[in-house]
């Protein structure tokens, strides 16, 4: 076991860093440890945030909220269903996937800019992140950012930090925004599509006028995964709205006329759909107790289907989509086949494939994150030096 | 005014200015350098038109290969480079600075696809705002982002500046709006960052740029999102006999759940300024007026306004009116979006662009008022209520040298109160050289050089727009 750091405040985790910046000790940020499936290399302490917990301010009028970074998710989340609010893009958990236990963390979301369903329309944890206070490799406390929705005032860092997965610097504070949570939701189900079919009823749903805050397709293969099998037999393509009840209620019969001439369309109550889109956003079907190798994969919407057919020629896959399609959720049968498969992104028209689950060995020896172009890697390590100019941040997102 | 310094030029650059000329002349095709100083004027500033810089020379180049070539060039001789869309920048974005070459975008204008499966617009930098909209709309769809400048500002400029506008309240501003760049960095190397997917591998540097004011790099080509045109869309007027009534109105309003489209306040002299420009039909016996926008279907928009107007009962509001016709809801929004223009008819102003926390509004509007009056000047409010970016036009003279160095003081007050009050010095304008010397007041030392450390991992040398946005004084040495 190496050594775990639990600073039970800011100034104590900028000392900290500063003392490992002496000795050139590296350090492996973690939130609640629910994705650090790799482990922490050889020689390397861990940098937890689990005692930087607490909500600091929540302001429901405002529709922010302020908390430090090791707060867990359900702790925010408790506190804002009280006031009927939400953070908009739907985090997911992916512990049932995964396999890992441990808690997930408010700073962990952002740090994994961990983004769900309703992404594709609302945005991901990144653009619901408004400030964030962070300890560099410098070991000094620096704020980005603020706790209003508009703010251009300076570089915009707290991007750069979202989804940096502890690269950069330890996030001790965030302030995010929130949205009230939807009266109600509904979820309109087309039957029996292949994914090429699915692709264009989704491509078509999100054209209109009826403010779609979902659209997924899942497979036969994993079909009777979700809902306790409450959807009906073959592939289902789903289709979730949500807002005041008429206006759900009207939007559902137009969506319903325009995808009839798809296939055959059902309606799932408000009930059905909040368990359905959970299990989507936590990848269900492949909660399944293997370290069969899992990737996530984001390409442009019309691509993913594209992708999983050229890869099927050539290796077994089971997958579903997310993001109108455009979120791949892949599980190899056996070897990842991070090349083939990043190849085939790359002939799709581009966009970049995350190894989250695979045997430890696997894990070690693959690219876990997207492996970018020459220019583009040189510019991020210099951005990374820019935080951690002796390297003390150990993530495998930049190298 | 002078109130605002510029770095001193470089002479090693101006020495050498006939030299750079000519062999910018070599590098880019006929007709695509300006450097006569008669044909250099209409470059010398922005739309913060208080301060001008002739600049060495302007680039106008037609390709991403030139514009890489002009910046290698520019980098291997140490020569500043000022980037310029539109030039429509309310804080000094675009303005130049006699050792520099400015890259004007506005020979890249072209909408290189559109793709409606994907919702997607891929574009040239110099494309205006509007004309993505305007390509698409036949089609169902619209570009979200909507500045009042919409009509000539350009995408490169509106992601150098992050910039907003109405009804980001909804759709957010550029940054959740931008899916991918192709950048060229100062040393002439090309890089594309993003593309149609919703998010990109590695380091969020899309994330960055956005909003960099063009110290990063330069952007030449953009993808963007576009959305579905909702079923309906109707502003609503409501009339409130004081400011604060309005401003408290719209805070109960986000409070309450309800998210319409847009929310822009408007207070007496900014209502009597657009009326008279625009006869949108705004009353008149109101102190301040909210125009609420809902959109969606019939139902849904009853549904929104029947709380809203129930809100503004409680805030004791005086007048509502529903545009009953297409014709109507334009006026009202051009009347808005003519603000600034029509204040311009009738004297000089600057525009601050404050953000503060929408429990602030009534505070800041108080205090903006008693600060204005202790310079002896007047103010105009019109600004995005819903999400707190103000925007007080001051009045002033600008033949008046102290007239103008009044304003000048009273725009830094009232920023500074934005500040003081939980908010933040610029919402969608930008820093630019207008707010550079306010940085200092909503950051420490410490996030100022982090911020700048970034910077220089794209630009070690500080040639990209270099005048703008950090304080002349503590910069790291080049």
């Amino acid at each position: 076991m190496t050594p775990v750091h639990e600073p039970l405040s800011e100034e104590a985790a900028a000392r900290l860093v500063q003392v490992a910046a002496l000795s050139r000790t590296p350090l492996a940020i973690r939130g609640g440890g629910t994705r650090s499936l790799a482990g922490v290399p050889e020689g390397a302490e861990t940098l937890s945030t689990r005692g930087l917990a607490g909500i600091v301010a929540y302001n429901p009028a405002e529709m922010t909220m302020t908390a430090r970074a090791g707060t867990p998710l359900e702790v925010v989340e408790a506190a804002l269903a009280e006031k009927r609010q939400m953070l908009a893009f739907e985090p997911c958990d992916l512990r049932g996937a995964l396999g890992s236990s441990g808690i997930p963390t408010i700073g962990g979301v952002f740090a994994a800019n961990a983004s769900g369903p309703r992404r594709f329309v609302a945005g991901a944890a990144r653009d619901s992140l408004l400030g964030v206070r962070f300890v560099n490799g410098r070991g000094e406390v620096v704020k980005a950012g603020g706790r209003v929705m508009k703010n251009v005032t300076g570089l915009d860092l707290a991007k750069l930090l979202a989804g940096s997965h502890g690269a950069l610097a330890l996030m001790t504070e965030v302030t995010f925004r929130l949205l009230p949570v939807p009266e109600t939701a509904a979820t309109i189900v087309v039957s029996g599509l292949n994914d090429a079919e699915a692709a264009a009823a989704m491509a078509t749903a999100v054209s209109m006028s009826v403010e779609v805050s979902g659209a997924a397709h899942l497979p036969e293969s994993v079909r009777g995964r979700f809902a306790g099998g409450a959807l009906p037999d073959g592939a289902a393509t789903v289709l979730r709205l949500e807002g005041l009840a008429a206006s759900v209620a009207v939007r559902s019969e137009k969506l319903t006329a325009a995808m009839a001439r798809f296939g055959a369309v059902t309606r799932l109550d408000a009930e059905t759909t909040g368990r359905l889109w959970r299990e989507i956003r936590d990848v269900a079907p492949y909660a399944d107790g293997t370290p069969r190798p899992l990737w996530r994969v984001s390409v442009a919407p019309t691509a993913g289907h594209q992708l999983v057919a050229a890869l099927r020629l050539e290796a077994g896959v089971d997958a579903f989509y997310d993001w109108q399609g455009g979120l791949v959720w892949l599980r190899m049968e056996a070897d990842p086949e991070a090349a083939l498969l990043r190849r085939y992104v790359k002939a799709v028209g581009g966009g970049h494939a995350t190894l989250l689950r695979a045997r430890p060995e696997v894990l070690a020896a693959t690219d876990t994150f997207e492996p970018q172009p020459d220019a583009v890697a040189a510019l991020s390590a210099r951005v990374k030096a820019s935080f951690d100019p002796a390297g003390l941040f150990v993530s495998r997102i930049v190298g | 005014m002078d109130q605002i310094g510029f770095l001193e030029p470089r002479p090693a650059v101006l020495s050498r200015r006939r030299e750079i000329v000519a062999d910018l002349l070599d590098l880019l095709p006929e007709g695509c350098l300006v450097h006569e100083p008669r044909e250099l004027v209409p470059f010398e500033t922005d739309a913060f038109v208080s301060y001008r810089r002739l600049p060495l020379a302007v680039a106008l180049p037609e390709t991403t290969a030139q514009v890489a070539a002009v910046l290698k060039y520019c980098h291997r001789y140490g020569v500043p480079v000022v980037p310029r869309g539109a030039g429509t920048s309310l804080s000094g974005g675009a303005i130049p600075q006699e050792d520099a070459v400015v890259v004007g975008l506005s020979k890249m204008a072209r909408i290189l696809e559109v793709d409606f499966a994907n919702r997607t617009a891929t574009v040239q930098a110099g494309v205006t705002n509007l004309a993505i909209s305007d390509a698409v709309s036949a089609d169902g769809y619209f570009y979200a982002p909507d500045p009042s400048s919409q009509l000539a500002c350009t995408i490169g400029g509106n992601i150098g500046m992050n910039s907003g506008g109405a009804h980001c309240l909804k759709y957010g501003v550029t940054t959740n709006n931008l899916l991918g760049v192709k950048l060229v960095l100062i040393d002439g190397t090309i890089v594309e960052l993003g593309g149609k997917a919703l998010d990109a591998g590695g380091l969020d540097l899309l994330g960055v740029v956005c909003g960099g004011e063009g110290q990063l790099g330069i952007v030449t080509e953009a993808t963007v999102r576009l959305i579905a045109r909702p079923e309906g869309a109707r502003p609503v007027l409501f009339g409130f006999d004081t400011s604060e009534a309005a401003g408290a109105c719209v805070a109960d309003v986000i409070g309450s759940g309800i998210i319409p489209v847009a929310i822009e306040f408007m207070d007496k002299p900014a209502i009597e300024i657009c009326e008279a420009f625009a006869k949108a039909g705004y009353p008149m016996d109101v102190e301040a007026l909210l125009i609420v926008e809902v959109e969606g279907s019939e139902a849904e928009m009853e549904a929104m306004l029947a709380g809203i107007i129930e809100i503004a009962r409680r805030h004791g509001v005086k007048v509502v009116k529903e545009s009953q016709s297409a014709t109507e809801a334009a006026l009202i929004w051009k009347g808005r979006k003519s603000a600034f223009g029509a204040t311009g008819r009738i004297a000089d102003y600057i525009c601050m662009d404050g953000t503060v926390p929408l429990g602030q509004l009534p505070f800041v509007l108080r205090g903006t008022a008693e600060i204005v009056e202790k310079y002896g000047l007047r103010v105009a409010n019109v600004f995005h209520a819903g999400d707190g970016n103000m925007h007080p036009l001051i009045l002033f003279n600008a033949n008046d040298p102290e007239d103008a160095a009044r304003a000048e003081a009273a725009g830094n007050d009232i920023l500074r109160l934005c500040v003081d009050a939980g908010g933040c010095l610029t919402g969608e304008h930008g820093v630019g050289i207008e707010k550079r010397d306010l940085m200092r007041h909503q950051y420490a030392d410490v996030d100022l050089a982090q911020q700048m450390a970034v910077r220089a991992a794209f630009d070690p040398q500080w040639l990209l727009n270099p005048s703008k946005v950090f304080p002349l004084e503590g910069r790291p040495a080049a």
